[in-house]
C-alpha cells in the first residue's frame, strides 16, 4: 500500500534524519513506528503526506508516486493526528470534525452525519459534544475529536505521530484500546510514531524500529522480543522486561485449563497474562477462577502455566 | 445587552445630545464663566466638526489598516520572514516618536491643510494595526496550523479558515489603539487650521477662553470614548470561542495623543 | 538567483535610491523661501562623494558574499557612514552658506534622513545577524553617538539650518529641556508612588481591580488635548480661589496632573503583574517560616516584583516623555513649546529642533531603565 524507497531527507546539520530508508506498508498494516528523539520517525511518517519533501528516494502510495498529486489532494485522503492535537479553538467540534469534508465540498447534510457517526463512533455524546468549543473539553475528549477529525473523509491510511503523547495514563490506555478497535472495525491502514515501546507492542501489527534514521530491526511484536536483531533492540525492548512484555501479548484466555476450578475472586478471561502475574503475586496463590465475558466460570488459571512455552 | 454594549448606547447619547444641547447652553456656560461674553463656540457647528473629525481619522485609519496589516502579514509568511526583525525593530523605534511629532514634521513640509494631517495619521496609524498582526498571528497555535496543513488545506485556506480568524481578536486590539491615538492626534491637527473638534480646544486656548476648551475637550473625549467602546462591543463576539481570561486592565492604550 | 542577505541588501538599495533621486540638502537663499533641494552629486561634496562607494559596496556584498564578511566589512561601513554623512552635510553647508550670521540657508534634505535612518536600520540589522552582546551593541551605539557629539561640538555642523537654529534659540531650547524634566519626572514620581498604592491595593482585593480598572482605561482613552482642556476650567477656578497655592488654570499644573493620570494606568498595571508574577510557593515557604504580612511584602513580595515593576515605570517614563510634547499647548513649556511654534511659523527646523530632543530623550530613558533593569534581574 505504502512503499518507500531509499528516501533519504537531511536538515542542515551534518547527519541526516533519514538515512536510505526503505520500507513496505502492507494495505490493513497497524505499523508503529518507534524509536528516541532523534531516530528520524516523525520525519518519515511526514514524508508520506508530503510535509517532509525527501532528498532523495521515491514514496509510493496505491502504486503512484505522491509527488505526482498536489500535496493538499494527497493530505486529504489521510487522516492526520498530532500530538498537541491541534483542534482549531474557533470552530466547534462538529465544525472541526467536518474540516477535510468540507475542503472535499460534501453537502452539509452528509457532513452532518458523518460527524455524528463519528462522535459515536469515538463515544462521545453527539448532542452533548457537536457545539462545545475546543476549550470546553477535557484532553483526552480533544484527541477523541483529533481522531474523529482524522477519519472524517473515510481516508484509507491514518497517520499519526505520538497522538497520546500528551495524555495521563488512564485516558491514555482507553484511547489506545479505542484505536484498536476502529482499526479492526475499519481495516484502514495506520502508521503510527510513538517512543514508548508497550504502546507499540500493544497497538501494533507490525514494529519498525528506527535509529539514527535508519531501521534497525522490523517485525511482529513477538519477533522484537524473542529474536532482537543486536544489543541495541534489546536493551529498547526492555532487558529485564522482556519477560513481562511477552506475557503482555497474551491473554488468560489462551493459557487457562477449562476444566479446573479455583477458589477466590476470579478474573476475566480477556485480561492480559502480565496484568494475571500481577493478580497473582498481589493474591499470593497459585491458581486463580476464570471468567467469560459473560461472568461463567470458564476454568481455572495455573501459575505454572504461566511459564509454559509458546507457539 | 452586555456591560460594554450598555456603556456604549450610553456613551453614543451622552454624544449626540451633548452636541444637540451645546448651542443651546449659553445660559449654563453664564453661570459657570460670570463676566464673561462669547460663552458658547459658534464658529462651526458642532456635529459638522464631529463629522470632519471622523471623516479624516476614518480615512487614515482605513488606508493604514490596510497597508499594515499587509505589510505585517508579508513579515510573518515563509517568504518574508527574513524581514520581521527590521519590521520589529521599525516598530519598536516609533515607539520613542509622540505621534504630534509625525504630524508636526509632515506640515512644514506639506503646507497647511489636511493633507499634513493625513499623512501623518495614516503613518503612525500603521503601527499599532502592524503590531496587532504580528502579535495576533503569534498567537496561533503551531499545532492549528500543522494539522490545517496536515488535513489538506491550502496555504491560502490556513490564512483565511484557520490563522486570520484566530488572530482577530489581537488585530482588532491594534486597530483599536490606533484609532484611538489618532482621534486624540487629529484634535491637535487644528493647531494648523484643519477642521476638527481640536478647533475649539486650540482657539480657545490661543484666546484664552476657557468655555471653548471645556466643550472641545468634552467632546473630543466623549467621541474618543464612543469608538474605544464600539470596538470593545464587536471584539466581544469575535472571542467567543476562547476560554474565559482573567485580565486587569486590559487594552494598552497610550495616553491619545 | 537569491540574495545572500536580502534585508541587508534591500537596506543598502533603498540608502542608493534616496541618495539618487532625493534631495541631499536644501539651499535657500533666505528663511522666507523653501529653496531648491540638491540631489547627492550636485551638492558641493568634493571627493566626499565618493562616499557613496560606501552604500554601493554594501549592496554587493549582501548579493554575493559570506554572510561573514558582511559582517566584518558592513559594521564598520555602516558606522562610518552614520558619522561621515552628518560631517559631509555640514562641510556643504560651510560652503554654500559661509557666513554664519547670513541670510542664506542649508537644511538637511529628505535624501539625507532617509539614507542615514536605512544606514542604521542596516547596522542593526547586522548587529542581530553577529549575535553580539547587549553590552557590544550597547557600546558600538554610544561611540557612534559619541563621534556625532564630536562633530557637533567640534562646530562641524555649524552651517547647517538647524543648528543655526540652535544657536539662535540656545536659552529657549535649555529653558525648554528643563521644563520637560520637570514635567517628566514630576509626573512620573507621584504616579509610579500612587499606582503602587493602587496596585497592592488591587492586588489585595481583587473584587477592587474591575471598578479601578474601568476608570484608569477611561482616563487613558481620553486624548491628551482633551485631559488637558478639562483641567483648564477647575484650575483656573482653584487658581482664583486659592492664591497661596500659586497654580494658574495653564502652565505647568495641569500639565503636571494631566501626565500623572496618564502614568497611573501603566504603573498600577506595573505593580499589579508584578506582584501576581510572584511564585505562590514562596509566599507561602515565606508565611510558613513564620514572616507576618508586612515582612512578606517588603522582603519576598516586592523584590520578586521589582524587575515587572521597573518594567512598567520604562513604559510610564517612555510615555511621558511623548506626552509632554503636547502640554506646551497649555503653557507648560518643554519642547513641544519649540515644536508648537515650529509648526505655526511652518519652520521645519525648528520643529526638529523640538522634535529631535525629546526622541533622543525617549531613547536613553529608554535605554537607561533597560540598563537597571538588567542590573536588578541579574541577582534573580
Amino acid at each position: 500500500m505504502i512503499e518507500m524507497t531509499q528516501v533519504s531527507k537531511t536538515f542542515g546539520g551534518a547527519r541526516p534524519a533519514v538515512d536510505d530508508l526503505s520500507l513496505s506498508i502492507a494495505a490493513g498494516e497497524f505499523v508503529v513506528l518507534i524509536g528516541s528523539s532523534g531516530s528520524g520517525k516523525s520525519t518519515l511518517l511526514r514524508m508520506i503526506n508530503r510535509l517532509v519533501e525527501p532528498d532523495r528516494g521515491e514514496i509510493l502510495v496505491n502504486g503512484v508516486d505522491i509527488r505526482r498529486q498536489r500535496p493538499e489532494d494527497l493530505r486529504r485522503r489521510m487522516g492526520y493526528a498530532i500530538q498537541s492535537i491541534g483542534l482549531f479553538p474557533h470552530w466547534t467540534v462538529a465544525q472541526n470534525i467536518g474540516t477535510v469534508p468540507r475542503l472535499l465540498k460534501w453537502t452539509k447534510a452528509r457532513i452532518d452525519a458523518r460527524v455524528d457517526e463519528l462522535l459515536a463512533l469515538l463515544h462521545l455524546d453527539p448532542a452533548e459534544f457537536r457545539h462545545r468549543y475546543p476549550h470546553q473539553l477535557s484532553g483526552g475528549q480533544q484527541q477523541r475529536v483529533g481522531v474523529a477529525r482524522a477519519l472524517a473523509a473515510d481516508p484509507d491510511v491514518l497517520l499519526m505521530d505520538e497522538p497520546f503523547g500528551a495524555l495521563d495514563p488512564v485516558t491514555r490506555g482507553a484511547l489506545q484500546e479505542e484505536l484498536l478497535r476502529i482499526h479492526a472495525l475499519s481495516g484502514k491502514t495506520v502508521v503510527l510514531v510513538t517512543h514508548d515501546i508497550d504502546e507499540a507492542l500493544q497497538l501494533g501489527s507490525h514494529i519498525v524500529l528506527m535509529n539514527q534514521g535508519r531501521i534497525v530491526q522490523q517485525g511482529r511484536p513477538l519477533d522484537l522480543l524473542r529474536r532482537p536483531a543486536n544489543a541495541f533492540v534489546h536493551d529498547f525492548v526492555g532487558r529485564t522486561e522482556i519477560g513481562l512484555r511477552l506475557l503482555a501479548l497474551d491473554r488468560v484466555a489462551g493459557r487457562l485449563r477449562p476444566n479446573e476450578a479455583a477458589v477466590g475472586e476470579p478474573i476475566s478471561a480477556d485480561l492480559s497474562l502480565r496484568e494475571a502475574l500481577s493478580t497473582f503475586v498481589a493474591r499470593r496463590v497459585d491458581r486463580l477462577p476464570v471468567v467469560d465475558d459473560q461472568g461463567r466460570p470458564a476454568g481455572a488459571l495455573f501459575f505454572s502455566d504461566l511459564l509454559e512455552r509458546q507457539l | 445587552m452586555s456591560r460594554v454594549q450598555s456603556a456604549l448606547a450610553l456613551s453614543l447619547l451622552a454624544l449626540i445630545v451633548l452636541t444637540g444641547w451645546l448651542p443651546h447652553a449659553g445660559p449654563a456656560f453664564a453661570l459657570l464663566f460670570p463676566n464673561r461674553d462669547r460663552l458658547i463656540y459658534r464658529q462651526d457647528d458642532f456635529a459638522d466638526l464631529i463629522l470632519a473629525h471622523l471623516a479624516i481619522v476614518g480615512a487614515s485609519s482605513l488606508l493604514a489598516a490596510l497597508l499594515g496589516s499587509g505589510v505585517a502579514l508579508a513579515a510573518t509568511r515563509r517568504w518574508g520572514l527574513a524581514f520581521r526583525p527590521l519590521l520589529e525593530t521599525l516598530l519598536a523605534v516609533s515607539q520613542a516618536l509622540p505621534p504630534v511629532a509625525v504630524l508636526a514634521v509632515a506640515t512644514p513640509l506639506i503646507g497647511f491643510g489636511p493633507l499634513p494631517a493625513l499623512i501623518a495619521l495614516f503613518l503612525y496609524g500603521l503601527l499599532p494595526i502592524a503590531q496587532g498582526m504580528l502579535a495576533g498571528l503569534d498567537s496561533v497555535p503551531e499545532g492549528a496550523r500543522e494539522v490545517a496543513r496536515g488535513l489538506g488545506m491550502t496555504p491560502a485556506q490556513t490564512l483565511w479558515q484557520v490563522e486570520l480568524p484566530l488572530a482577530a481578536p489581537v488585530v482588532l486590539a491594534g486597530l483599536r489603539t490606533s484609532v484611538t491615538i489618532n482621534i486624540g492626534t487629529a484634535a491637535l491637527a487644528s493647531t494648523v487650521g484643519v477642521k476638527t473638534l481640536g478647533l475649539p480646544i486650540i482657539i480657545g486656548l490661543s484666546g484664552f477662553n476657557t468655555p471653548y476648551v471645556l466643550q472641545g475637550a468634552v467632546l473630543v473625549g466623549l467621541l474618543a470614548l464612543t469608538v474605544d467602546l464600539a470596538f470593545a462591543a464587536l471584539s466581544e463576539p469575535l472571542g467567543r470561542w476562547r476560554a474565559p481570561q482573567p485580565s486587569p486592565g486590559e487594552p494598552t492604550l497610550a495616553g491619545a495623543d | 538567483m537569491t540574495w545572500r542577505a536580502p534585508v541587508p541588501g534591500a537596506l543598502a538599495l533603498g540608502t542608493l535610491i534616496s541618495l539618487w533621486s532625493l534631495p541631499f540638502v536644501r539651499f535657500a537663499p533666505n528663511r522666507l523661501l523653501t529653496g531648491d533641494g540638491l540631489a547627492w552629486w550636485r551638492a558641493p561634496l568634493g571627493l566626499g562623494h565618493w562616499a557613496a562607494l560606501l552604500p554601493c559596496g554594501l549592496l554587493l556584498l549582501a548579493w554575493r558574499a559570506q554572510s561573514r564578511a558582511t559582517r566584518v566589512v558592513g559594521l564598520p561601513a555602516a558606522a562610518l557612514w552614520l558619522v561621515a554623512l552628518p560631517w559631509l552635510a555640514g562641510m556643504a553647508a560651510r560652503q554654500m552658506a559661509p557666513e554664519v550670521d547670513g541670510l542664506a540657508r542649508v537644511s538637511l534634505g529628505a535624501g539625507f534622513w532617509l539614507s542615514w535612518g536605512l544606514m542604521a536600520l542596516l547596522l542593526g540589522e547586522l548587529l542581530r545577524e553577529a549575535a553580539w552582546p547587549v553590552w557590544r551593541r550597547v557600546l558600538l551605539w554610544v561611540g557612534v553617538l559619541l563621534a556625532l557629539l564630536a562633530e557637533l561640538s567640534g562646530g562641524a555642523l555649524d552651517h547647517l539650518s538647524l543648528l543655526r537654529e540652535y544657536a539662535n534659540h540656545q536659552d529657549a531650547f535649555n529653558l525648554a529641556f528643563g521644563q520637560h524634566v520637570q514635567l517628566v519626572a514630576l509626573s512620573v514620581a507621584p504616579a509610579a508612588l500612587l499606582g503602587a498604592s493602587l496596585g497592592l491595593l488591587a492586588a489585595r482585593r481583587s473584587r477592587v481591580q474591575g471598578a479601578l480598572f474601568a476608570v484608569l482605561n477611561l482616563i487613558q482613552t481620553l486624548p491628551s488635548i482633551a485631559l488637558f482642556g478639562l483641567l483648564v476650567a477647575p484650575l483656573a477656578w482653584l487658581g482664583e480661589h486659592v492664591p497661596g497655592l500659586g497654580i494658574a488654570g495653564i502652565g505647568m499644573a495641569p500639565g503636571i496632573l494631566a501626565l500623572t493620570l496618564y502614568s497611573l494606568l501603566p504603573m498600577t498595571r506595573g505593580t499589579l503583574a508584578g506582584l501576581q508574577q510572584v511564585p505562590a510557593a514562596a509566599v507561602d515557604a515565606a508565611r510558613g517560616m513564620g514572616m507576618g504580612s508586612w515582612q512578606i511584602l517588603w522582603q519576598v513580595e516586592l523584590p520578586l516584583a521589582l524587575p515587572v515593576f521597573l518594567t512598567g515605570l520604562r513604559i510610564t517614563a517612555v510615555q511621558a516623555v511623548g506626552l509632554a510634547e503636547v502640554a506646551a499647548l497649555i503653557g507648560a513649556g518643554g519642547f513641544g513649546a519649540i515644536m508648537f511654534q515650529g509648526l505655526l511659523g511652518s519652520a521645519i527646523d525648528l520643529v526638529l529642533l523640538g522634535v529631535i530632543p525629546v526622541v533622543a530623550l525617549a531613547i536613553a530613558v529608554d535605554l537607561l531603565f533597560k540598563l537597571i533593569i538588567a542590573g536588578v534581574a541579574r541577582h534573580d
